[in-house]
């Protein structure tokens, strides 16, 4: 991908840190020895994209470079390199579909399906309503509750083509889902019951999946 | 099976608290400063002693790594720093440890960075754990308003500080020179070795990094003893270990066993077996998407340990064991595995960054049997090419997966070339 794909082509006039984002960032630099501010770089890039509709503009990228007094180019390269950053609008929920190896095993193409058949966009697409953006994404280190997508800062896991349905009902409702395993699992034990650590399993059973969705 | 009360990560499924007040019932920060009172050389002595290997894929001794920090501190200060960018397909285990075991990570640091004389922890967790993030800087914070961080961590008369650095989606910086990299604030590239971090690593200064599960394990070890740990497991590949099991078996799960479990026991025992049972299997990627395939036939005795799986021609690496049934196209999860590592590759190295992308088509192309036999020599021959010449390991993790292919599964290449040419002389005949 070209730099230019990268970047929005429209840009705004100014970027400045909220208020509470100027004492956060007091705190940041704060954890890094003197004169190794530039470590600070990832956290203010995340700083700005949060306060900026998940997005940081070339602004917030200048004014990073002199709060942290970095190169302008330094700061660009590292907005670049990064996945996680966006330099151009998304939606306001950012679905990241995990498609590696352990997901696509588990039925990643299905959760796929699902997305492409209700807004018809492909990877790197918003859609027609400017709400839902798609990104096939690499391992996002969830495995075992695999298929995962990711909607902003939140995993959604064992998903199928129904439950990540449910899960965009959810969302178009501004109602999301309680995140984490649809099967109500509490982390990575097996869903069908835990082999281990019984002296501390709780009573409720995970839910399991539907017949006709099995 | 391992017994229960052998286990460490007691709450690794989230069941019970997993703030100070429950951590502490479980026994985290437990007279913490009577195991900084062994002293720093005493606790290397002991970690060396437990066996423990390093938790991250490479399984270097963690005890002889710590060894390696300089005896005296002289201008520039010791670091820990804790590798938490958990991204090797196939791995999930530090995320469990972070977001329902963090006092366990925590301690452990207090602990590791006291033996190698170090006043703080920087631990470094993949940006896309935001939620993880968020439940270990309130354990940070929770450590702090207990007196367990700060100028006398858990009175011990010794200063420790912990701070959480969140990445931003590069699977790259897992690798330790790149972890560093990134955390001084530029984009994560690996850097030559030597000088090894123990000599110049963060900031320039003494630095030894370990995963996330290394470091949570050292409290434990020291309060029940390295014998304990070393009891444990087989020889040379001590103690327990967090497997992660995912892909085609009844039950994905994360457990806690012991090193040199035989392979079919820890699926059948505790993921329900292979979906379609045992001899539905086809393949298994026991360490992480690194570490090459075994067919079946290998799968039957195999047990998960560094130097069973070595000797079997892979790797225990991480632990995440990707099991794959019949009905998988393994050529293709291969070629997924490949686009991968052409994705994450940091552009560096010219063998990597071009050989990544060459493998990536290549194997697209053998996916659909658009190709000649002797090509798979070829791709054979430019995996050898890149593996073993590049800055970092991240080359070679592109090239094992092929290779394990193309030793277990040519003759499914070749059946797909056959068939793809079969086509091909149908459709010139018309």
């Amino acid at each position: 991908m070209s730099i230019e794909d990268r970047i929005a082509s429209d840009q705004p006039d100014s970027f400045a840190f909220s208020k509470d984002n100027e004492a956060e960032i007091k705190r940041i630099i704060a954890k890094y020895p003197k004169g190794r501010q530039a470590s600070a770089v990832m956290p203010l890039l995340d700083l700005a994209q949060r306060q900026h509709e998940n997005w940081i503009p070339m602004k917030a990228i200048e004014l990073i470079a002199a709060k942290l007094d970095m190169a302008e180019i330094r700061v660009l390269e590292v907005a670049t390199f990064y996945t996680m950053f966006n330099l151009k609008p998304v939606g306001k929920y950012f679905l990241q579909a995990c498609t590696t190896t352990p997901c696509w095993l588990r039925g990643s193409d299905e959760m796929m399906r699902a997305i492409k058949d209700r807004y018809q966009i492909s990877s790197g697409q918003t859609s027609a309503c400017g709400r839902f953006s798609l990104l096939e994404v690499e391992c996002l280190g969830a495995c075992v509750n695999a298929p995962i997508l990711q909607v902003n800062d939140d995993f959604y896991e064992d998903l199928d083509y129904q439950s990540t349905g449910a899960l965009l009902d959810s969302l178009e409702a501004d109602a999301p889902l309680a995140v984490g395993s649809v099967l109500g699992r509490s982390g990575s034990e097996a869903a069908a019951g835990a082999t281990t650590l019984a002296a501390g399993k709780p009573a409720k059973a995970t839910k399991k999946r539907s017949a006709a969705n099995a | 099976m391992l017994n229960d009360a052998d286990r460490i990560f007691t709450n690794i499924y989230g069941w019970g608290d997993a703030g100070l007040k429950g951590a502490k019932a479980r026994g985290d920060w437990d007279k913490t400063a009577k195991l900084l009172a062994l002293g720093h050389d005493e606790i290397v002595e002991r970690m060396k002693a437990s066996g423990l290997r390093g938790r991250g894929g490479a399984g270097f001794p963690t005890g002889l790594k710590w060894s390696f920090m300089p005896k005296e501190v002289k201008d520039r200060p010791h670091y820990l720093v804790v590798n938490a960018d958990e991204s090797e397909p196939g791995t999930c285990k530090d995320r469990d440890i972070i977001r329902h075991e963090p006092h366990k990570l925590l301690e452990g640091c207090v602990v590791a960075g006291f033996a190698m004389r170090a006043h703080a922890a920087y631990i470094y967790i993949r940006g896309e754990f935001v939620n993880e993030a968020r439940r270990l800087q309130a354990a940070i914070d929770e450590a702090y308003d207990a007196g367990l961080l700060g100028k006398d961590a858990a009175k011990s008369g010794w200063a420790f500080d912990i701070y959480l650095h969140r990445g931003a989606g590069a699977y790259i910086c897992g690798e330790e020179t790149a972890l560093l990299e990134s955390l001084e604030g530029r984009k994560g590239q690996p850097r030559l070795k030597p000088p090894f971090p123990a000599g110049v690593g963060l900031y320039g200064c003494p630095t030894t990094v370990n995963n996330v599960e290394s470091i949570a394990v050292a409290p434990t070890i020291l309060r029940r003893g390295a014998d304990w740990f070393a009891g444990l497991g087989k020889e040379n590949n001590t103690g327990t270990k967090l497997f992660c099991i995912s892909g085609h078996v009844n039950s994905p799960c994360n457990v806690e066993e012991e090193m040199g479990i035989p392979l079919r026991e820890l699926l059948e025992k505790h993921a329900g077996g292979v979906r379609g049972g045992w001899d539905n299997l086809l393949a298994v990627i026991p360490g992480g998407s690194s570490t090459p395939l075994m067919p079946k036939d290998v799968c039957a005795d195999i047990t998960m340990d560094f130097d069973a799986l070595r000797n079997a021609g892979t790797g225990l690496g991480t632990a995440g064991i990707i099991v794959m049934d019949k009905s998988t196209d393994v050529v293709k999860a291969i070629s997924r595995l490949s686009y991968f590592y052409k994705h994450e590759s940091c552009g560096q190295c010219t063998p990597c960054r071009e050989g990544t992308g060459w493998m990536w088509r290549m194997m697209e192309r053998l996916v659909r049997g658009e190709a000649e036999s002797h090509e798979i020599d070829t791709l054979e021959q430019v995996t050898r090419q890149i593996e073993g010449h590049t800055i970092c390991a991240l080359g070679d993790a592109a090239a094992w997966p092929i290779q394990g292919l193309i030793k277990h599964f040519r003759p499914e290449i070749e059946r797909r070339i056959a068939a793809r040419h079969a086509v091909d002389a149908v459709n010139a005949a018309e």
